[in-house]
């Protein structure tokens, strides 16, 4: 080691979000003013995956893994922690075993993640192309540029046993060679970085901790099937990623590892950024293509696919970002050394965003067969608040729910489909008891009805329709024969539609009315929500033995539906109740209840 | 200020559009840059595009209106964005507008008539590890509560 310590900041979107530029900033001049700027490096690296702890900031070699942190604890870390060598204790993850949970080892968060595609992610400066180098960055690049002929790369990932990490879970290899047997001269590579799943992140938390990855990887596909062009299709709502894969690519150029005659090996490679305009649909790869040219994103009819006939009409590769970044580790370490991770049907790891109703929400990735309860539990801490698991949906809006009964299903992503979900792109969403089931559908269902880009009946009209069944079933104006009939337009859907938006937007309903026909019962025979989520379905009342006439309630109530005298029972008028909740909230004594 | 001037594209504006002009599928990167310098586009700027590419108006009308990220109207000085991604749907972000609506007095997509503020909802913004999440004008407030919503909006006041 150059330095003495190394100061790892996370600036990754959430703890840039929490000021950790100016924790970076303060620490810089923390450091010069106490005289260790020479002894100490401060880095800023991307995600650390720990988000919901954040502003996270590591110190090497000791491992010392702050979390929460403030701008102005960079005068403590630099005076205590660099300086005497004592850690700060009160910024170390759970200081109530102060010492035994402060290494990043022994955090139970990591403990069951192994990290191929996040490998640099919280390890390097993204902005600083020598850091990836160090890390054996660009390896792979010289060795399939100098070592491999095209068919050697492909095999090399057809030993891997890679699959597309987009969603679809296509055997990667043998889209490189498709593409590479079409006889063209000019072939193109795409990178698909639209990440349109809500509440899903992975791709850019990889995107803003480890461009280069994804670059060195385009630029090998670019040799393997013979392209020598290659285009970043990238959501405009991220502007953090867009700016450091330019700052990558530049680099890349100014080095020689992109552009005209890489490495000197004559072969020429260069890529270009495009921009997405926040249309869901545009992460389907035909619609995509559509999109970098200009024009509206439909998804088009396939065959022809894009390995064949793509972006303008050229032979094409397109891959998720995931996918890309498992690939420089492949070429390096072999094909074999990757397929020993991970199930029969899926090799390597995924990367999840957990989110929703978990204690640890943030970036996980495990090999490929780790169980769900392992995730939410073992790794997510469980549910937060003291509250019930009920369910986690995978695949975004075109997965399914997965209950209590199945969590302990290894994940790969034939498992999941055999499940009732799939895999999807990563986000992984989790729900307690206080979710309403049918509401999460309407959620998702008014999502994709949305994202519909409207181009054939089945998904513009089917949608529609399951939308307006559900919003009457959470309304309270269900009849029984609509479960019937959202089954069978969902199946219309899933045979009718021309791409996989429509085919799968009825996936939510069906997997949720199988897994919780009981929940969808009640609200339409009892007219009940169970967990008190759907307000037409609802009523507040006051406990007579709790309530001691406060008047607490009477006073918030905004439509003044709530009546008593001072240190009487107080009594909700249900015909004015607007239902806001409003008493709830207010009452101390837990007199209001709601069913 | 009259509407044609507010609309002028800048030389900075101009050369990119140049630059662009003769590469593939530029439109959509060109009307990112027009939304960028002028926060939406309008009539006479889809009009200038239009000229300076060479394309239809209705071909700019058809991409504008397809793509959610454009917008057809001046948003507010400070654009108000709820996250209403699944992550900050089920961390309560529903409530969050509603109190954004009630204290701005407008709906989602409408503008204060003072013209300082707006209120969008968009889709995952990629924090959802700080559920429920708004954004004012690039700066991000993650998990907000409803008695936080007053002093957000007075510190953009
Ligand atoms: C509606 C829809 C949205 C999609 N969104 C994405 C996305 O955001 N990112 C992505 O990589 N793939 C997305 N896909 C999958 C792509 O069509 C395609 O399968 C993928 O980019 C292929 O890359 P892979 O083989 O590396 O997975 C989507 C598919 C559909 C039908
Ligand atoms: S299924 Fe839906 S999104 Fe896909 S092409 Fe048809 S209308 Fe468009
Ligand atoms: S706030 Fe609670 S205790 Fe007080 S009057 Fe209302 S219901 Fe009764
Ligand atoms: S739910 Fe709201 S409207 Fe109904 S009684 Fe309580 S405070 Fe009043
Ligand atoms: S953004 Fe800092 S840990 Fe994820
Ligand atoms: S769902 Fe709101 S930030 Fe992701």
């Amino acid at each position: 080691m150059a330095f003495r310590n190394y100061i790892l900041v996370c600036g990754g979107t959430a703890c840039e979000s929490s000021r950790a530029d100016q924790i970076y900033q303060n620490l810089i001049k923390e450091c010069k003013d106490q005289g260790v700027a020479d002894e100490v490096q401060v880095i800023k690296t991307g995600c650390f995956g720990f988000c919901e702890q954040g502003p996270i900031v590591k110190v090497l070699p000791e491992d010392s893994f702050y979390v929460k942190v403030s701008p102005k604890d960079a005068h403590e870390i630099i005076a205590e922690h660099i300086i005497k060598g004592r850690e700060v204790t009160r910024l170390l993850y759970d200081k109530s075993e102060s010492r035994k949970h402060a290494k990043v080892e022994d955090i139970q968060f990591y403990q069951k993640q192994f990290r191929i595609v996040l490998r640099n992610c919280g390890f390097i400066d993204p902005e600083n192309i020598d850091e990836y180098i160090a890390r054996e960055g660009y390896e792979a690049l010289e060795k399939a540029l100098f070592e491999m002929t095209g068919d050697d790369i492909i095999e090399e990932l057809k030993t891997a046993g890679l699959r597309g990490r987009g969603g679809a879970g296509f055997p990667t290899w043998m889209k490189w060679n498709f593409t590479k047997q079409a006889e063209n001269d000019v072939k193109y590579v795409v990178c698909n970085a639209d990440e349109g799943d809500p509440g899903a992140y992975m791709d850019r938390s990889t995107l803003e901790g480890d461009p280069h990855s994804v670059l060195e990887a385009m630029t090998i596909c670019g040799k393997a099937i013979g392209a020598q062009k290659g285009y970043i299709y990238i959501r405009a709502e991220y502007p953090l990623a867009i700016n450091r894969l330019e700052i990558a690519m530049a680099q890349a150029r100014e080095y020689g590892l992109l552009g005209k005659n890489i490495l000197g090996s004559g072969f020429d490679f260069d890529i270009e950024i495009r921009l997405g305009a926040g249309a869901f649909v545009c992460g389907e790869e035909t619609a995509l293509l559509q999109s970098i040219e200009g024009h509206r994103g439909m998804p088009q009819p396939r065959p022809p696919f894009p390995a064949v006939k793509g972006l303008w009409g050229k032979p094409t590769v397109i891959n998720n970002v995931e996918t890309w970044a498992n690939i420089p580790v492949i070429i390096s370490k072999g094909g074999n050394w990757f397929s020993k991770i991970g199930t029969a049907d899926s090799k390597g790891t995924k990367v999840f965003a957990l989110t929703g109703k978990i204690r640890n929400s943030g970036l996980v990735e495990v090999p490929m067969g780790t169980t769900l309860r392992e995730i939410v539990f073992d790794i997510g801490g469980g549910i937060a608040n003291g509250r019930k698991f009920k369910a986690v949906q995978t695949g975004g809006p075109s997965g399914g729910v997965i209950t209590d009964a199945d969590l302990d299903t290894p994940i790969d992503f034939g498992s999941l489909v055999r499940i009732g979900s799939m895999m999807g792109s990563g986000g992984m969403i989790v729900m307690d008891e206080d979710d309403c089931i049918v509401d999460v559908a309407k959620f998702y269902l008014n999502f994709t009805v949305d994202e519909s880009c409207g181009k054939c009946a089945p998904c513009r009209i089917g949608g529609r329709s399951l939308c307006n069944i559900l919003e009457k079933i959470t309304l309270g104006n269900g009849v029984p024969e609509d479960l019937e009939a959202m089954a069978t337009i969902g199946k219309a859907m899933r045979v009718g539609s021309l791409c996989a938006l429509g085919q799968t937007a009825p996936n939510p309903i069906l997997s949720s009315m199988k897994f919780f026909g009981e929940e969808y019962r009640a609200h339409i025979e009892d007219k009940s929500c169970p967990s008190g989520t759907c307000k037409n379905l609802v009523t507040y009342s006051i406990l007579a033995d709790k309530c001691i006439g406060c008047t607490a309630c009477a006073r918030k109530c905004p439509v003044g539906a709530i009546t008593g005298e001072k240190k009487q029972l107080h009594i909700i008028d249900q015909n004015t109740c607007i239902k806001c909740g409003v008493c709830l909230e207010t009452c101390k004594f837990g007199a209001v209840v709601v069913q | 200020m009259s509407e044609s001037n507010e609309n002028k594209f800048s030389p900075e504006l101009l050369s990119f559009i140049n630059e662009w002009k003769d590469k593939p599928g530029n439109l959509i990167m060109v009307l990112h840059k027009v939304q960028e310098e002028q926060d939406y586009i309008s009539r006479e700027a889809a009009d200038q595009v239009a000229a300076l590419l060479d394309v239809p108006l209705a071909t700019i009308w058809g991409v504008v209106s397809f793509y959610h990220f454009f917008k057809l109207t001046k948003p507010g000085k400070h654009n108000i964005q709820i996250c209403m991604g699944t992550a900050c749907y089920l961390k309560g972000a529903q409530p969050l507008i509603d109190e954004l609506a009630k204290q701005l007095a407008i709906e989602v997509n409408e503008v204060t008539d003072d013209g300082l503020f707006s209120l969008e909802a968009v889709r995952c913004v990629g924090c959802c590890g700080l559920a429920p999440v708004l954004t004012v004008g690039g700066e991000v407030f993650g998990k907000v509560t409803k008695d936080q919503i007053a002093g957000i909006i007075a510190k953009y006041k």
